[in-house]
């Protein structure tokens, strides 16, 4: 079964390719659902069969090489897929989230004349196969075809609505913006060739681990343009500027790319590099800072939009900053466990806006929505169970992997990781703040959206409706997973059952072992997480009384007979700040002027002064009319009287005679 | 006394050609009737061949070989057969300009001018 | 027979099928274009023959023909390809009947002058590739330059003089030059041996041998110089590039197609194939200069494009940024920068040159080429869209398409020997991303801008046809690399070692 590898990725281009032709020819819809979820679900089936079959064995790594693509010189890449513990956990959610999405989008698209639904399940097969490619990718390269795929993939289908300029602006800026952070996953490969001589998961890292002392210098180089590149593709600060825009898509998109799956490439990407992160304290630290920092900054803009789509765009980028900070403390598994569990849950969450927004008629403010429950029942409940997952509610998915994170971070901070004790501290301070905040926010819009009364007009208030069951089905199972999806990370520790974390022990094959170093290890110990039981329980209390804290003030502010007053009181209160996260911290008007205008500018006179000015006009033509000018001076010597030119044929033999002389 | 037949200097030849090269040249120069530019050419045509013929005298006897002794004399034919053609096509020229002037003046004619 | 003058045959067949077009009435242009498009796809379909007749493990010049021309100065018509050329070669004869089909709905007078025009660039073209005797390589090199003059100067636009004359004088500048240095190279090498020659083969032993020391005008220095100069200005490099703007806007785009697809490989093929062949060690001395010219171009030209209003502008400007890629990559001068440099010239040539036909494609549907006439073109031409779309990838570097493969293994070979030049070409990669973008949002996307584009006819079956080569080629040469790089493995190991 391992040799069907490459049916799953090839079954979704397959799917692509056909509706793509579908397309052109206008098929009707049912044919081109069909192969659209037909073609995600075969490669579901193949991929949970192969999975099936790989975990019967003992976890090794399966690198299956097709052909060789690249080769010249001393260049060699291989186009070859692999199959280890980490990709085996990618792939099975990601085909499961991307089956659910489609199946849901054939509902939600419903709308679309037959050759716009062709192309929107082309594009979004397209981009199961760029991703799936990204996942199972045995070397870098591959990994940044599929990187760059579901980049292009993440352009059209942001654009979908490309009559709609707005729509194909963002998808131009989210293409642009990726291609900075490429641009640092690029040079990463390059330098890891230099480094390296080959782009092999399975030869890079284990050389790296194997000799900690003269990679150190390299790793920290590509490390740090690794990250560069998960910057970009995670929305990280300061690359974060694109996703907010990227809900111009269709929901469902949003829910795949923005949320599930692409975005969280670059989580999965400095995960699968973690020996290189491990080699450099730098590295670790920056990311770690990065995350941090970004998992507040996003939270605190997320506090006060009242675009739905642009709450959990924003609680997204929160979330990556999480993952990133557990990358950072070197919580390797914890970080692809919160993937997962986000995954589910923000997948959930915006399955649901989109039922919302399906309802309400397009409507995709908050303010004017509200009392929803009623009507939408299975929307609401399932909405509510990701929503306490999201705020970090024990038992719920999102608990167990975000607990895992802050608690690893204090753990770093008490153990004084790498010698940067105290910014560890800071960061996990700023993580249970963004905790509050993450469970304010969410119940904010749980809140507005479903309860109280409808405040939209009229007439969308008679046709409130719950969506058709192809869309209540995925949110039903995304739901559920929401619920029940932490079940595979339990911390064991607390209860002195370390075999209950299924999927630390699945993994724990990826983190592979650095040497030692002059007879110590070459960091900090991993894995147990060095703080006492006690400390352990305490820090769970602290989470969680952080998310039920946001969840109180939330209900204050939100709900009842006060609700909405609290809120624009402190807006009047505050205003500065209020109109500082109102506007995103103005962070695009700052883009505008430190970056695009210069440039702008910089081509501008390239253009007009350099070009034309300088080179076309002084130059080329400054040339031309300085031979002009010559001749037009030396045609006087033209006289027309032959006799001149008599005296001249006489002057030059007279002068060559005496030259000769 | 009899008078001894004495060669004509060498150089005074030359100095003759030097004369009527310079003649031909001023005439050339200063007159503007194209006829007498013309026969003023050929003064200097003709102390060119003079030339030639004082050089082809005076080295051709150095030089024993017999071919180079007429280098000189048949360069003058060659001048005479180009002075010939430029005759007959300067005055064709000089009776069309005449026809279209009515005048020889080459003063007149300088409309190549600039 | 017809294998032993295989490359002749090659050569010559485009020049003399345009002796034979010349007693048929340039008022039946029916039977022109019928004729020249099959001939030109039975010449393409030919020179397969030298793909299959070529030996990829032969290092140096095969399919070779040498006959004694003007014996006693040496010179002789000796021709041949290696692996350098043969691709260039090739891609020279799969445009001719590209851009044939292209103006096929062209409404001009003068098609059969037209059609001349391209099988003698065509014949100067493919003699550039293949000649191996220098005083040959500048005669042909001259000869593309007339017909590309004709074309530029008779069926361009408004201002085709001034940029039929600009590219002729600035071509003709460089050239001039080389003249002199290929004359200087025949006396240095009667110098050494005592024998007069132009033979690549022989001045191979001789050219080597100049001083490129004691200062500026070392003679080493001065005849690379002189070669640099002409294939500089041909490729383009910064600050020589003004030239490609203009020549390109005004050009048909017969014309434009081929300048960019084949005249501007001439450049960066004579680099390799003259100056880093015959004077490695003057080459070794300005490696700097190329690198920083390189990427100044890359820059450069990217930040220029992206102020165009003129489609077809901006894609000259990307011209002058993709061909800095190719630059870089033979300026770095490993074995993966140079074979990324070569298979970049054969991308360069499919990507820019589709997107010219497109343009082309455009033009003669609107007579404008302008941006702000366009867009929300995507819902009247949905397929042009798709098609406009791929070869924008391509042009900007995404994986799986052609253009990412000479990138990468351009920067790539070239990070160990300038981190820093590969980390700023880097930023042309982005800008190029910007442009192109840029281009297809302001073009494509959008509501529907200008009410004289509703209904815009989609692609024609015809213009499909013109493409389809392209775009299978750009997925081959991103999917498999492998056919087009393997030839020219051993030759360029060759070339390098030396």
């Amino acid at each position: 079964m391992l040799d069907a590898l490459w049916l799953i990725p090839a079954l979704c281009l397959a799917g692509a390719c056909a509706n793509l032709v579908l397309g052109t020819l206008r098929a009707p819809k049912a044919i081109v659902a069909v192969v659209g979820v037909g073609s995600v679900g075969a490669a579901t089936a193949v991929a949970w069969a192969t999975l099936w079959a790989y975990a019967g064995q003992p976890l090794a790594v399966v690198v299956r090489p097709y052909f060789t693509w690249i080769s010249a010189g001393d260049i060699t890449v291989n186009a070859s897929l692999q199959l280890d513990p980490l990709s085996a956990v990618m792939t099975a959610f990601v085909t499961v989230v991307g089956l659910l999405i489609h199946v849901y989008s054939v509902g939600y698209m419903h709308g679309e004349g037959n050759a716009a639904f062709a192309r929107y399940f082309a594009y979004l097969n397209l981009f199961m196969f760029a991703m799936l490619l990204l996942v199972l990718g045995s070397n870098l390269a591959v990994l940044f075809i599929g990187w760059e795929g579901v980049g292009l993939c993440s352009y059209l289908l942001i654009g979908y609505y490309y009559r709609q300029l707005w729509c194909a602006q963002a998808g131009m800026k989210a293409f642009i913006v990726n291609r900075i952070g490429d641009l640092g996953f690029l040079l990463a490969i390059f330098a890891t060739l230099a480094a390296f001589g080959s782009l092999e998961f399975e030869t890079v890292f284990p050389a790296a681990a194997a000799d900690p002392a003269s990679f150190g210098p390299e790793a920290t180089v590509i490390a740090l343009l690794l990250f560069v590149g998960a910057v970009g593709k995670s929305a990280q600060i300061p690359l974060y500027v694109w996703l907010p825009d990227a809900m111009a898509g269709p929901t469902p998109v949003s829910a795949l790319i923005h949320a599930a799956t692409m975005v969280t490439a670059g989580v999965y990407m400095v995960v699968r590099a973690n020996v290189l992160f491990r080699l450099s304290p730098t590295a670790m630290l920056t990311v770690a800072v990065v995350g941090g920092v970004t998992a507040i900054f996003a939270a605190t803009i997320g506090l006060v939009q009242n675009d739905i789509k642009k709450v959990l765009a924003y609680s997204t980028v929160s979330q990556l900053g999480y993952m990133f900070l557990a990358t950072g403390v070197g919580a390797w598994v914890a970080a692809i466990f919160h993937v997962v569990t986000h995954a589910f849950f923000k997948a959930c969450l915006f399955l649901g806006s989109g039922s919302v927004i399906h309802a309400c008629g397009g409507e995709q403010d908050m303010r004017r929505m509200g009392g929803l429950r009623i009507h939408m029942p299975t929307t609401y409940w399932t909405f509510l169970a990701a929503t306490l997952s999201i705020a970090g509610i024990p038992i719920f998915a999102g608990f167990f992997s975000k607990d895992e994170i802050l608690t690893r971070t204090w753990a770093a901070g008490a153990s004084d990781l790498n010698g940067f004790g105290d910014a560890y501290r800071v960061l996990w301070a700023l993580a249970v703040a963004a905790a509050l905040l993450t469970a304010f926010y969410m119940f904010r819009a749980l809140f507005t959206t479903f309860h109280g009364s409808f405040r939209g007009p009229e007439e969308v208030a008679h046709h409130l409706h719950e969506s058709p069951r192809s869309m209540t089905l995925p949110l039903v199972l995304l739901g559920v997973l929401s619920v029940v999806g932490g079940f595979v990370g339990l911390p064991g520790q607390l209860l002195h059952l370390e075999g209950l974390n299924l999927i630390e022990r699945f993994l724990k094959p990826v983190v592979i072992p650095l040497a030692e170093v002059g007879g110590h290890a070459a960091e900090a110990a991993h894995g147990a997480h060095g703080i006492g039981l006690a400390t352990e329980w305490l820090l769970v209390l602290v989470s969680v009384g952080a998310a039920a804290a946001g969840v109180l003030l939330a209900r204050r502010f939100y709900l009842g007979a006060g609700a909405f007053l609290l809120p624009r009181r402190l807006a009047e209160r505050l205003p500065l700040l209020h109109r500082m996260l109102l506007n995103k911290y103005w962070v695009d008007e700052l883009y505008a002027l430190l970056v695009i205008r210069p440039l702008r500018a910089a081509a501008g006179f390239c253009w007009r002064v350099v070009d034309e000015l300088a080179i076309d006009t002084l130059l080329v033509n400054g040339t031309a009319f300085g031979v002009e000018l010559g001749a037009d001076l030396a045609r006087y010597t033209t006289t027309g009287n032959i006799r001149n030119y008599a005296l001249m044929v006489l002057a030059a033999a007279v002068g060559i005679a005496a030259l000769l002389w | 006394m009899t008078a001894e037949l004495v060669p004509i200097p060498f150089t005074w030849v030359l100095a003759l050609s030097a004369v009527l090269f310079a003649i031909g040249t001023l005439g050339v120069m200063l007159r503007r009737n194209a006829i007498a530019i013309f026969l003023s050419l050929e003064v200097m045509l003709n102390s060119a061949n003079l030339a030639f013929a004082a050089f082809a005298y005076r080295f051709g006897a150095v030089h024993v070989a017999a071919a180079a002794a007429l280098d000189g004399q048949i360069f003058i034919f060659f001048v005479i057969a180009v002075a010939a053609a430029e005759a007959t096509v300067g005055l064709a020229l000089f009776i069309a300009l005449y026809r279209l002037r009515e005048t020889i003046d080459v003063d007149r004619f300088n409309i190549l001018r600039w | 027979m017809v294998d032993d003058h295989l490359l002749s045959i090659v050569l010559i067949a485009p020049a003399a099928f345009a002796v034979v077009l010349l007693p048929i009435p340039r008022r039946w242009r029916k039977v022109h274009r019928v004729l020249t498009i099959i001939a030109s796809s039975l010449m393409f379909a030919f020179s397969l023959r030298l793909w299959t007749a070529f030996d990829a493990d032969e290092p140096g010049f095969q399919l070779a023909e040498r006959l004694p021309w003007i014996p006693q100065l040496g010179i002789s018509y000796h021709i041949a390809v290696d692996g350098i050329s043969i691709l260039l070669v090739l891609l020279t004869t799969l445009l001719l009947p590209v851009v044939v089909l292209a103006a096929w709905r062209l409404n001009i007078e003068h098609i059969k002058s037209l059609h001349i025009s391209l099988l003698l660039l065509t014949t100067g073209m493919i003699g550039t590739f293949v000649a191996v005797d220098l005083f040959l390589f500048y005669v042909v090199w001259e000869i593309t330059l007339i017909p590309m003059y004709f074309i530029i100067g008779v069926w361009g636009g408004p201002r085709r003089i001034y940029a039929a004359v600009k590219f002729f004088i600035f071509t003709m500048v460089g050239s001039v030059l080389m003249l002199v240095a290929v004359l200087y190279l025949a006396w240095f090498h009667h110098l050494q041996t005592g024998a007069w020659s132009y033979d690549y083969t022989e001045l191979l032993t001789t050219a080597p041998l100049l001083p490129v020391t004691g200062g500026l005008l070392a003679p080493g220095l001065l005849v690379f110089a002189a070669f640099g100069l002409a294939f500089a200005i041909k490729v383009p490099v910064f600050p020589f590039h003004t030239w490609l703007p203009d020549a390109h806007v005004e050009a048909p785009t017969t014309g434009s197609v081929i300048l960019a697809g084949v005249l501007l490989k001439m450049g960066a093929y004579g680099f390799l194939r003259f100056n880093r062949g015959l004077l490695p060690a003057a080459w070794e001395a300005c490696v700097p200069l190329l690198t920083a010219l390189a990427v100044v171009g890359i820059i450069y030209g990217a930040l220029v494009a992206m102020v165009q209003a003129d489609v077809k502008k901006l894609v000259a400007y990307s011209s002058v940024s993709h061909m800095g890629f190719v630059m870089l990559g033979l300026a770095a001068g490993g074995q993966a920068a140079t074979q990324g440099a070569i298979l970049q010239m054969v991308n360069h040539g499919l990507s820019t040159g589709g997107l010219f036909l497109l343009v082309g494609m455009l033009y003669q549907r609107r007579h404008t080429r302008m941006i702000a006439d366009f867009g929300g073109l995507a819902h009247e031409m949905p397929v042009f869209t798709g098609v406009f779309l791929i070869v924008t990838l391509s042009s900007i570097g995404l994986p799986g398409l052609n253009g990412f493969v000479g990138e990468f293994l351009i920067l790539a070979g070239s990070w160990s020997r300038a981190p820093v030049a590969v980390a700023l070409a880097g930023l042309g990669i982005i800008l190029g991303a910007v442009y192109m973008l840029w281009t297809v949002q302001r073009v494509f996307w959008g509501p529907l801008a200008n009410e004289a584009n509703r209904l815009l006819p989609d692609l024609t079956v015809r213009e499909l046809f013109v493409m389809l080569p392209l775009l299978v080629l750009i997925v081959w040469i991103g999917v498999h690399p492998g056919t087009f790089l393997s030839p020219t493995e051993a030759a360029v190991r060759l070339l390098l070692g030396r």
